[in-house]
């Protein structure tokens, strides 16, 4: 189930390649839309077979390369669902996105739909050379995506962006390898590694392990040091392109903290939970405070994802806080950086494609090139301004619930890192509105375009139907969060019981 | 000692290419021109016999043939065939450029032989029996790189043997020293006697041994006729001279170290370490800012020597080295090779821009290129990335944890390069681009892409398959 889930983008890439080159465009975006619909439903039927609280599920297991210690070993828990879901979610609205897409087409499709199966397949992954394997392959095709169809500056996005998380991907690599061999018998199985526990009491080959797979995931996730990469390929990347990077490629990082990192080296990751906590209080004031001196909006964006993701960091690095906090705090710390991954996927997934529409139009995203657009395009004013909303973390939305839980769960073990980061949400919120107040609101002025002033045309049909199922869906977690929190939270606690040990 | 076991059967590879080298040069006096052809089908016709012939014995146990002089162990069997196959690949991106060429036959049989002397270093355990394999390997590699007889083929071939001559005298001296200091010549004797001989005489015959092994494997310090030779001779040419003596000479420096070093008062894997790490460095550096992509690939093939001796160092302290090294080895040559094949199916290419636009003209050309490209930074799941995978495990197993995260880092390095070539092929081109070209070889490059991701998928029974113990 979950490798026909795994692979069939890929399957279906190939078939758009053996199509004849003179296919009309038509036939490859209707092929591409129907494999994501198709992937989204099967997710659904896996939601729906999955038992909450049952540990890993789905499993599948097969001998791979046995002489290294690596096997094809995948499985669904309360971590990897709700991923899986956004990953399959955010690739539909991509896909619906780009049906006016028209350079290349089929190369287009066939990347995404392959980017697809690297995403899925990570979130799934039990084995560590697995894992690294489509952490890779995400990174190559990320490349292709930034370098082939992104604007003026993209090949050389592309490249710090490949280099950048390629030498993180390496230092994970070094860190996967000191795990296999601290492990006897030597193995890869994240599963194995998490019960052998195998470098308890070994403090300093733990701490370098530790400190490898740490830097290899950070840079992904991206935190401060390691974010400068993220801005300038967010900014070159196409509009699905950035949709994807931010909505699910980040989550990578985040989702490497709680499946690898906190499980198999809690020790290490105890002793080294101030360190976090303190990298997550300045990835938050940071991202906030450098987006707030933005004037590209994408930029902006971009950056608000640092300060986003900071949050999930300082919540797993308050959850092994060994001081007296309660066990339900903890767990709701994780389950809140579980939620916020979710809820960062739909909203910056949101906001990025909504960029896209932004320089489609005006052929810039620099905000001081744009006023009163809430006049020409209502619908268009209204979805950003609901996205943005979301994004600074207002009741009745997703992020509200994922913060809410991260706050509550860190202030009692982290009183001074909390209360700094909840600073950040103050200026995030002063800087959506103070970018919502400069593109829709004042008199009407559009870029100046080379030729004729063009019209702002407001939001076109397949443009909603890829945003709008994304803000809804912020609303419903927003909302009734229950159906994901059920899935998440025994989960999470079974991450804490692990750390623990 | 036991009795002499003359049994050229346990030498059926070797033999069969000796053969078809000689018969091919018989024939190929009396077939006329147009026919020269089929001295290159017999080429391939003993290389497959003979991978058949070293499939079979590497089914047996470990062995050693004409006394001791030979192993028939699962070194020389992976050896054996990754020579065997990437000799086919050579022959397969040869087979266009010379057909009708007046020397024709005269190329295949160098090519045989050339193979046939990386065959021996690779089995041998004996160091007279090395020394007369590192001259079988030069000198028809020699004759290849100016096989052209142009300028730069000249040049290139002079160069080569210059340095080749100086330095197989070093090599000469090495043995002499070596035997001086151990009164012996086979490994395994040697290995004893070395353990008690003085120091200095030991580092002296080493040094001299290292300098020939590290000439034919392309490795710093011995490697400055890396770029010149490549880039002077023809493609095909060149393909040979980044892979076939290097895997000869590297599965002798391997079987040395564990059988001749790793008991003696040298401190072996210290210095086999250095020079893996000076290697990839001084390659890497060496290729970043090439244009021509025969000179990229010959410094990206130094830097490949410094990884390939990464289990090399740590042969008698892991347990891993042995698959690492084995395994890494087959996969660098498909993938090189395949690299290779690409620039010789597209004659007419030789800078980076002239590969602009390779992906609308010929996508699937362009799909391998890219595939080898990242196969050879280790991008998985091509077989590269299991090789480093298992080196990198190797030399951490051998305590050489810095040399594993400094590979790490100069892999990073060396993506920016690869890049550099990847990038104008796969963005548009405004002037057409190098539609033109070799059929064969670009079957050649399909196939070294398909075997090097195919090797990287299916690398499970392959790994079990070179665990055996090395012979005695």
């Amino acid at each position: 189930m979950l490798t026909a889930l795994v692979f069939a983008p890929t399957a279906v890439a190939l078939l758009l390649f053996a199509l004849p080159r003179r296919t009309a465009p038509a036939v490859f975006r209707s092929v591409w839309v129907t494999a994501s619909a198709v992937e989204l439903a099967l997710v659904i039927v896996v939601w729906a077979g999955y038992e909450p609280g049952g540990g890993m599920q789905f499993e599948e297991r097969a001998r791979w390369i046995p002489g290294a210690g690596v096997s094809y070993h995948v499985g669904v828990d309360g971590l990897s669902l709700p991923l899986l879901a956004l990953t399959c979610l955010l690739f539909l609205a991509c896909a619906l996105y780009s049906l006016r897409e028209n350079r290349r087409i089929r190369e287009f499709a066939a990347l995404f739909l392959f980017l697809q199966t690297t995403c899925l397949g990570l979130f799934v992954a039990l084995d560590l050379i697995l894992f690294f394997v489509f952490f890779d392959l995400s990174i190559v095709a990320m490349y292709f995506v930034i370098a082939g169809w992104g604007h003026r500056q993209a090949a050389r996005a592309a490249l710090k962006f490949f280099l950048y998380t390629f030498i993180g991907s390496l230092a994970l690599l070094l860190g996967f390898i000191g795990l296999y061999l601290a492990a006897s018998p030597h193995t890869f199985d994240i599963v194995e590694l998490t019960e052998q526990n195998p470098l308890a009491g070994r403090s300093v080959y733990g701490a370098l392990v530790l400190l490898a797979v740490v830097v290899g995931l950070a840079v992904k996730t991206p935190t401060v040091p390691f974010h400068t990469w993220l801005p300038p390929a967010h900014v070159e990347a196409p509009a699905a392109g950035s949709a994807i990077l931010a909505g699910v490629l980040l989550k990578m990082g985040t989702y490497g903290f709680v499946r690898i990192a906190m499980p198999i080296l809690p020790e290490a990751w105890r002793r080294y939970a101030l360190v976090l906590v303190v990298i997550g209080v300045v990835s938050v004031l940071h991202g906030a405070l450098v987006a707030l001196a933005e004037t590209d909006f994408k930029r902006m964006v971009a950056y608000t994802s640092v300060n986003h993701m900071g949050y999930i960091v300082l919540a797993l690095g308050a959850a092994a806080a060994t001081a007296d906090s309660s066990e339900q705090a903890r767990s709701l710390a994780v389950t809140g950086a579980v939620t916020q991954m979710v809820s960062h996927g739909l909203l910056t997934g949101a906001l990025f494609l909504l960029a896209g529409v932004l320089h489609e139009r005006g052929r810039t995203y620099d905000m001081g090139a744009y006023s009163g657009l809430a006049a020409v395009a209502p619908a268009f004013a209204a979805m950003t301004g609901v996205a943005a909303f979301a994004s600074l973390g207002l009741p009745g939305f997703s992020g509200f619930i994922a913060e809410f839980q991260i706050f509550t769960g860190s202030l009692g073990p982290q009183p001074l890192a909390t209360a700094l980061s909840v600073l950040g949400i103050l200026l995030t919120a002063g800087l959506f509105l103070r970018a919502l107040r400069q593109v829709f609101t004042g008199p009407l002025r559009l870029p100046d375009a080379p030729g004729t002033p063009r019209a702002f045309p407001d939001m076109r049909g397949h443009e909603s139907l890829a945003v709008v199922p994304l803000l809804a869906l912020a609303v419903v977690l927003g909302l009734a969060p229950r159906f994901l929190l059920d899935v998440v939270e025994p989960a999470s606690r079974s991450v804490l019981e692990l750390l623990a040990r | 000692m036991t009795e002499m076991n003359e049994n050229p059967l346990d030498l059926l590879p070797e033999v069969l290419l000796a053969a078809s080298a000689v018969l091919g040069l018989l024939l190929g006096s009396w077939l006329p021109r147009a026919r020269q052809w089929a001295v290159g089908l017999l080429a391939v016709v003993a290389c497959v016999a003979g991978i058949v012939a070293a499939s079979v014995a590497a089914a047996e146990p470990a062995t050693t043939a004409f006394g001791e002089a030979f192993a028939v162990d699962p070194v020389t069997a992976a050896s054996r065939i990754v020579v065997l196959g990437g000799t086919l690949l050579v022959l397969g991106v040869s087979f266009r450029p010379l057909r009708g060429d007046p020397r024709e036959s005269e190329f295949y049989v160098l090519v045989q032989l050339a193979a046939l002397g990386a065959l021996m270093m690779a089995g041998t355990q004996d160091l007279l029996l090395f020394a007369a394999a590192y001259l079988l390997a030069s000198i028809p590699a020699y004759t290849l790189a100016g096989f052209r007889k142009d300028g730069p083929g000249t040049e290139a071939a002079l160069k080569y043997y210059v340095v080749g001559a100086l330095l197989g005298v070093l090599l000469l001296a090495g043995v002499t020293v070596l035997y001086a200091a151990g009164r012996a010549t086979l490994y395994p004797m040697l290995g004893d006697a070395l353990r008690d001989a003085p120091e200095p005489l030991v580092a002296v015959g080493a040094i001299g041994l290292l300098a020939g092994v590290l000439f034919k494997a392309g490795g710093v310090p011995a490697h400055f006729w890396v770029p010149d030779a490549v880039q002077g001779s023809s493609a095909p040419v060149a393909a040979l001279l980044t892979t076939l003596p290097k895997i000869g000479a590297l599965a002798a420096l391997f079987r040395v170290g564990g059988a001749v070093f790793a008991g003696s008062p040298l401190p072996w894997s210290a210095l086999i370490a250095v020079l893996a790490a000076v290697s990839m460095t001084l390659g890497n550096l060496g290729a970043f800012f090439q244009q021509d992509v025969k000179r990229l690939l010959a410094y990206s093939t130094i830097s490949q020597v410094g990884y390939l001796l990464l289990p090399v160092a740590v042969v008698d302290r892991s347990d891993l080295a042995q698959q690492a090294f084995l395994y890494y080895l087959a996969a660098y040559t498909v993938t090189n090779l395949g690299a290779f094949a690409v620039v010789c199916a597209l004659p007419r290419a030789h800078t980076l821009d002239d590969y602009r636009g390779l992906a609308k003209d010929r996508p699937l050309l362009a799909a391998s290129l890219v595939v080898c490209l990242l196969g050879l930074v280790g991008t998985p799941p091509t077989a590269v990335f299991l090789g480093k995978l298992q080196a990198f495990s190797a030399v951490f197993d051998g305590g050489y944890a810095w040399l594993a995260v400094l590979a790490a880092v100069n892999t990073v390095a060396s993506l920016f390069y690869y890049l550099r070539w990847i990038v104008p092929a796969v963005s548009r081109g405004d002037s057409p681009g190098p539609a033109e070209g070799d059929r064969t070889a670009r079957v050649v490059a399909y196939a070294a892409t398909v075997i090097s991701v195919g090797l990287g998928l299916a690398g499970g029974p392959v790994l079990d398959a070179l665990a055996g113990p090395m012979s005695p």
